[in-house]
């Protein structure tokens, strides 16, 4: 009845690599800030599909929680990668990543 | 007395003969379910939909009267059939994209405004067991789908390539964000008290209604509901004097009227959800258990008397200016609503030792704390006011009025 | 072929088309949309291993809050969107070449690993089960109370970053 594990991790695998593939080859930094964002999603399909496939017959729960830690992460990652971002182009009027190449303002 | 019984359970009988009219056609249980579902999906959207033509009126008659004019008075009778004229200018009105808007995009927000709107519907309760689907996560999903709301104002307005409609989208993040805060704390104090986040497991653990034991979770969400569904005094994001109509500038016909629509949807959707949350949703002194098809119509009695109350500010407050807004919810709301949180955790761990009377005694003490912190914000906000007597703006403005 | 498998398909075909939109579309506004149908599909997958309460979180942090953050970010550093930006770096060959070897590796590796799956019903109060959990002294509450504290930091240190002066 059910789908079977190793199909939510086949689909996390190519998840993350688009996600990898975008952060890689993007010049926009809220475009590299996207591709990370899907490496997580990732990461946090793999945590569930483990947890509802391994850990629910053993009655734990590690999966599910570090979930929403990672989900908590990602959050406060956007908040200050966005703020960065913003910053850098009020100071600079770019968010090519090239182009910020001194470690000062 | 068979005739009664049917009378007064007739929601229920309604379903089994619906069932047993499919199965008597000889279709496999699978495809029973199937189309009662879509039934029940085409009722709860009908019911949204319809909500706009009862509440224009309703909107339209109430202010009038409150502002001392007699309204729309031409369709007959007394004017209450104006929603049909006006649906049908609507539909005729030319459909006008601007040439330098993002086709698809345009096209897309009216749509996509409307679909979360109705998606709430699902879970909201209409009588015990009358619910689109029960879900134990009901009112966190009523708050998640309705952040799709914001996406789809955005889109509107990016795709709109309209000033207005792009300083209307940097004031719907702000405004939008600002009040899911309080609301979601608001909401958070009921699940404490209900230890359910089903909706109807909300409505079943009410023994009296929580407007009454907790009234500042009640009061934020009631802010927190007319800022999202962006109801005047809190319609910042299309405020006609400042941004014309903001997000909605560029859209006209029937895109504009899909807006439209999805506002009535929302309002009508968060009168229900406060009614389901604070005032007892389909319970009304016992009614529900001697007369259960009154319940729908409960629920719907209980949801137009938040809209009344939401039309009533709408008619007696002046808008409230941008930064002002955004500063009540941070400065004000939050707070309220963390002590208010804080306190229903302390509230709901009272040990009593007799089950049933743990929610009287838990909700007393919630309801008297709850009237201590009004009175302390209250004195707090006075001795504030009192200190502003002295500032010289507003000397200012207390020497102009004399 | 039974019908939860074909809600896997279908909802796996949305979020893949939707990270690739995300990291193909020239119009990067575009592409958030693209990553907001992706978190949509990413939640759905959620509903199918009937984590419910994490499919409701991820609608409303993701697509509710990063999603929109993203949107915003976009908008505020809108004249960067014009069609003539270049989006693409000199290193996307390099980047493709890794994306595509790594997604053969981890499916080879996946493939051939046998998990010591166990089928059980999750129970009823799971979502009670993982409230527990997570202030439980001798479970979660320790990574839950340093997650808000990063939360926190996270906050104030994107408004002093991005606070005109």
């Amino acid at each position: 009845m059910q789908v079977p594990l190793s199909w939510y991790l086949i689909v996390a695998a190519a998840l993350f690599c688009i996600g990898l593939y975008g952060a890689l080859s993007r010049r926009n930094a809220i475009g590299i800030l996207m591709g990370v964002e899907l490496m997580l999603n990732s990461v946090n399909i793999n945590l569930l599909a483990f947890w509802r496939h391994i850990e629910v017959a053993r009655g734990t729960l590690t999966g599910q929680v570090f979930a929403i830690i990672v989900i908590t992460v990602a959050a406060a990652e956007a908040a200050v990668g966005l703020a960065l971002i913003i910053s850098a182009y009020r100071h600079r009027k770019t968010v090519d990543v090239e182009d910020m190449d001194l470690m000062k303002l | 007395m068979g005739f009664w019984n049917f009378v007064l359970n007739f929601w229920t009988e309604l379903g089994a003969w619906v069932g047993n009219v499919l199965s008597g056609w000889g279709l496999p249980p699978w495809a029973v379910n199937l189309i009662a579902d879509v039934l029940g999906v085409l009722v709860l959207v009908v019911i949204g939909v319809a909500a706009v033509l009862i509440f224009t009126p309703m909107e339209r008659k109430v202010i009038a009267r409150m502002q001392d004019r007699p309204g729309p008075n031409r369709v007959w009778p007394y004017g209450l059939l104006q929603a049909i004229p006006d649906a049908i200018k609507m539909l005729t009105k030319e459909d006008i994209v601007p040439e330098k808007a993002d086709r698809q995009l345009h096209m897309l927000a009216p749509i996509l405004v409307v679909i979360p709107s109705l998606l709430v519907y699902a879970v909201l309760p209409w009588g015990p067991r009358i619910i689109g689907q029960d879900l134990n996560v009901g009112v966190l999903y009523i708050v998640a789908i309705s952040t799709i709301h914001i996406l789809a104002v955005l889109i509107a307005a990016w795709g709109s390539d309209n000033k207005f409609a792009l300083l209307s989208a940097f004031r719907v993040v702000n405004q939008l964000l600002a009040y899911e805060v309080p609301m979601i704390l608001s909401i958070l104090a009921v699940v404490l008290f209900t230890k359910t986040m089903s909706t109807q497991g909300i409505v079943e653990a009410q023994t009296l209604p929580y407007f009454l034991v907790m009234p500042i979770a009640g009061f934020v969400f009631l802010v927190c509901a007319l800022a999202e569904t962006n109801r005047s005094p809190n319609d910042l994001l299309e405020a006609d004097s400042e941004l014309v109509a903001g997000y909605m500038v560029e859209y006209s016909g029937m895109k504009f009227a899909m807006f439209f629509i999805a506002e009535y949807v929302n309002m009508f959707a968060s009168a229900i959800l406060l009614s389901t949350l604070f005032l007892g949703g389909y319970k009304f002194f016992g009614l529900e258990n001697a007369a259960p098809v009154l319940t729908p119509f409960i629920v719907f009695g209980k949801a137009s008397f938040v809209i009344f109350l939401m039309l009533w500010f709408r008619a007696t407050f002046p808008r409230m200016r941008f930064d002002h807004l955004v500063g009540f919810s941070w400065k004000f709301l939050v707070p309220l609503s963390l002590v208010n949180l804080i306190l229903a955790g302390i509230a709901v761990k009272i040990p009593v030792a007799d089950p049933r009377w743990e929610p009287w005694v838990q909700g007393g003490v919630m309801a008297i704390a709850s009237l201590v912190i009004i009175a302390a914000t209250a004195w707090i906000l006075n001795r504030t006011a009192r200190k502003l007597e002295g500032a010289p703006a507003l000397k200012r403005i207390v020497a102009a009025e004399r | 072929m039974n019908v939860s498998q074909g809600v896997f398909i279908l909802l796996s075909a949305v979020v893949l088309i939707g990270a690739a939109g995300v990291v193909l579309h020239r119009n990067l506004f575009r592409a958030a949309l693209f990553l907001i149908l992706s978190f949509v599909g990413v939640s759905g997958l959620y509903i199918l291993l009937e984590a419910e309460l994490l499919a409701m979180v991820q609608l409303l942090l993701y697509v509710g809050a990063i999603a929109i953050l993203i949107v915003f970010a976009i908008m505020v550093s809108r004249q960067l969107m014009s069609p003539q930006f270049r989006d693409r770096n000199e290193q996307w060959v390099g980047g493709l070449l890794v994306a595509v070897v790594l997604f053969a590796v981890l499916a080879f590796i996946l493939l051939q690993v046998n998990w010591p799956t166990a089928e059980a019903a999750v129970p009823e109060d799971a979502i009670a089960q993982l409230g527990q959990a997570l202030v439980e002294g001798d479970q979660f509450v320790l990574p839950f109370e340093v997650a808000s504290v990063l939360l926190m930091v996270a906050l104030v240190g994107a408004v002093i970053i991005a606070r005109e002066k």
